[in-house]
């Protein structure tokens, strides 16, 4: 499908949902606790049949959080880009995916350790990197360390 | 004259039994049985570990200085190659198998990582800044990674470090 | 609990610990391994022995700074590393690399990733406990090594690309030395069939063992050679191709079955693909410029670019957030063998703790990609 067909049928599933064109995959921009809904749909759905997942990461905005989906379909061969904002910063939370793609279990466990999401019905969620005393979570922007030396 | 002994000036150094020769000599041929074969441990972390594969095999060839065997367990191991960046959730783990290797044991610190923490220095939440810091190290090898050739120059460093050892008190 | 006996659940099983250190884990990888007598139900790996927070670091070093930092994610792959890092920079700045500076990444990147599987047919074989597979495999590496050593000036990590091509020039030699080396794989390239691939021993430990299907493949993520030995196609040089490789001729290695056996024949066929498309190219390099002009301080414009490449193990994927700064706002590496280590619980369920051993030498891990 192209990016138009792709947006209309988006917008016929979600109509909040809110697209931005700045780089080359499409990208959709939409609430946390809109994200499960959608993308069962997205991965059920044998028109966009998106069954690769391939890029789950945070990127931390001073006064919110992004979660970002790279998805991709090897039959359709098409890509989207599916951004989630959680606009609370002190207890983030947001539904997990690893019931639709199995590669985003150990994925969404590298997230919770570095940025401290809490992902609801993760069938294991620990610290994956860090010991599991570790206090603060190392890759939010604002997170001190008397270890650190800094430049 | 006063001849007491104890108000003599200097200092009075009591006769021996005459065996230091045999000591010194008994000290020679051990620690060149020593040095000539030392065994190393298993243990590389990261990059380095791949430049300490080709230091042992038959190019760089180790086994002509008579490193030849490296044991898996540190029980029967006499020397550690720490090779690669160690953080802190590796750091316990290293100090509990430098305590489980047997006397007399050494340390060579291969890399820029293990000698001061190397390009990771700054700005890093998670690695240790020298492996000093965990255990005891006699050669510092520098280098990101050191050349085969570097590491064959630390072990024979090692080698004449331990030929200068006393063994008998 | 350090051993996990609070979890047990059924009588008779037991845990154990395999690693941090441990001669066959290509790397500090801890695994618990819940045991019924020798038959596995449950791997659970851990990691974070050698997380060195590189994504951290690389958000205060400069846009030319923070490509030393992936030579030694997977120093095995150093140059497809640095090649994706550099893709992404020039993405953002709208620039191109010129051709010969194209030609000559794509030279370095399949001498790489042929070095890179020698290692791993060597190791291979110690794994499985045949040594001299190992010292094979080293001799023909050490001749690469010679040959990127006079170019690049280093043997193992060697941080030789830049935003717009490469550092410098290719030596004279250059062309001379590969000609050369290839005369010589090629003649010794039986040895390496002669000495694992018809062994029957080899044969009986990795025929029916570790069985990953299709579909298991593609919602694990698994990318590189071990999808492609269960049938999923999914080459990043021939999908989504980058420097010139849509223009060169060669195929995508497939196999069907999905086991240990298929994913070292992929292997095995991927070598000779390398050495095709070495061929191809060398006598063919481009004259030209080797780097196009680019300001000595590199600002990227507000926005977000994801680039991806074809390692020796997989596709690793560099996402890239700026906000106009000239130092990344956020950086993250989509790694290869992150998502391979995933479906490893998967495929060692019901097997015994050899069979184990078998999966992770042909899943061919390197850990400080996966910790980052």
């Amino acid at each position: 499908m192209s990016q138009e067909e792709l947006k209309t049928k988006i917008t016929e599933l979600l109509p909040s949902a809110i697209f931005e064109e700045s780089s080359e995959f499409l990208q959709l921009i939409l609430d946390a606790p809109d994200l499960l809904p959608l993308m069962t749909e997205l991965r059920s759905d044998t028109q966009t049949d998106f069954d690769y997942l391939f890029n789950l990461t945070c990127v931390d905005w001073k006064d919110h959080m992004m979660m970002v989906y790279h998805l991709f379909s090897k039959t359709l061969k098409h890509t989207l880009v599916v951004k989630a904002k959680i606009s609370d910063r002190e207890q983030p939370e947001i539904e997990s995916l690893s019931e639709i793609w199995k590669t985003a279990e150990l994925q969404e466990r590298e997230v919770f350790d570095l940025f401290g999401v809490n992902f609801l019905h993760h069938p294991d969620l620990r610290r994956l990197f860090m010991e599991e005393d570790w206090k603060g979570f190392p890759l939010r922007k604002d997170y001190t360390d008397e270890n650190m030396i800094q430049l | 004259m006063d001849m007491n002994p104890n108000n003599f000036p200097g200092q009075i150094i009591p006769a021996s039994s005459g065996s230091n020769i045999l000591v010194t000599k008994l000290d020679d041929a051990i620690n060149w049985a020593r040095s000539n074969s030392i065994w190393p441990l298993v243990f590389g972390t990261s990059c380095c570990a791949i430049e300490m594969m080709s230091a042992a095999s038959a190019r760089y060839d180790w086994s002509r200085f008579g490193f030849e065997v490296a044991r898996a367990s540190p029980r029967q191991a006499d020397l550690i190659i720490v090779a690669g960046t160690i953080v802190f959730k590796m750091a316990p783990v290293l100090k509990r198998l430098y305590d489980q290797m047997p006397d007399p044991k050494y340390v060579i610190a291969m890399g820029a990582c293990t000698v001061s923490g190397g390009p990771f220095f700054y700005n890093t939440y998670s690695v240790v800044k020298g492996v000093d810091h965990v255990i005891p190290v006699d050669v510092y090898i520098p280098g990101c990674p050191p050349r085969p050739e570097a590491l064959l120059h630390g072990m024979i460093s090692l080698q004449e470090k331990l030929k200068t050892e006393k063994n008998f008190k | 609990m350090l051993l996990g006996e609070d979890q047990i659940t059924e009588d008779g099983e037991f845990v154990i610990n395999i690693g941090p250190q441990h001669p066959s884990t290509h790397g500090v990888l801890h695994l618990k391994v819940w045991l019924d007598g020798e038959t596995i139900k449950k791997v659970q790996p851990h990691l974070g022995y050698i997380h060195r927070s590189i994504e951290k670091m690389c958000e205060s070093l400069s846009y030319r700074q923070f490509i030393f930092a992936t030579s030694r994610m997977d120093y095995l792959s150093a140059h497809m590393n640095n090649t994706a890092c550099a893709l992404t920079v020039e993405k953002g700045l709208g620039i191109e690399a010129t051709p010969r500076a194209k030609a000559i990444r794509i030279l370095l990147s399949e001498l790489t990733r042929l070095s890179s599987h020698q290692l791993w047919w060597g190791s291979i074989g110690l794994d499985l406990g045949a040594v001299t597979p190992f010292f094979h495999a080293f001799r023909e590496r050490e001749m690469i090594n010679d040959i990127l050593e006079e170019t690049c000036g280093a043997r193992l990590t060697q941080n030789f690309m830049v935003p717009g091509g490469v550092m410098t020039d290719l030596h004279p030699n250059f062309q001379k030395r590969t000609h050369e080396m290839l005369k010589n794989l090629k003649a010794k390239l039986h040895e390496y069939d002669d000495l694992l691939t018809g062994n029957v021993i080899f044969e009986n430990r990795t025929k029916g063992v570790g069985v990953l299907s299709k579909e298991d493949a593609v919602s694990y993520g698994c990318t590189g050679p071990v999808a492609r030995g269960s049938g999923v196609s999914c080459d990043v040089r021939k999908w989504f191709p980058y420097d010139g490789y849509e223009q060169l001729q060669f195929e995508e290695v497939l196999e069907e079955d999905g086991d240990c056996y298929a994913r070292y024949m992929v292997r095995m066929r991927e070598m000779k693909q390398s050495i095709h498309l070495i061929e191809q190219l060398i006598d063919n390099i481009p004259e030209g410029d080797f780097q196009t002009k680019t300001k000595n301080v590199l600002k990227l414009p507000k926005g977000e670019f994801y680039q991806r490449v074809e390692t020796a193990r997989g596709e690793l994927g560099v996402y890239l957030v700026s906000d106009g700064a000239s130092t990344p706002y956020r950086i993250h590496f989509r790694s290869p063998n992150f998502c391979n280590l995933s479906a490893l619980n998967h495929m060692a369920k019901g097997g015994k703790i050899g069979d184990l051993v078998a999966i992770m030498a042909t899943l061919d891990l390197v850990i400080p990609d996966v910790d980052r």
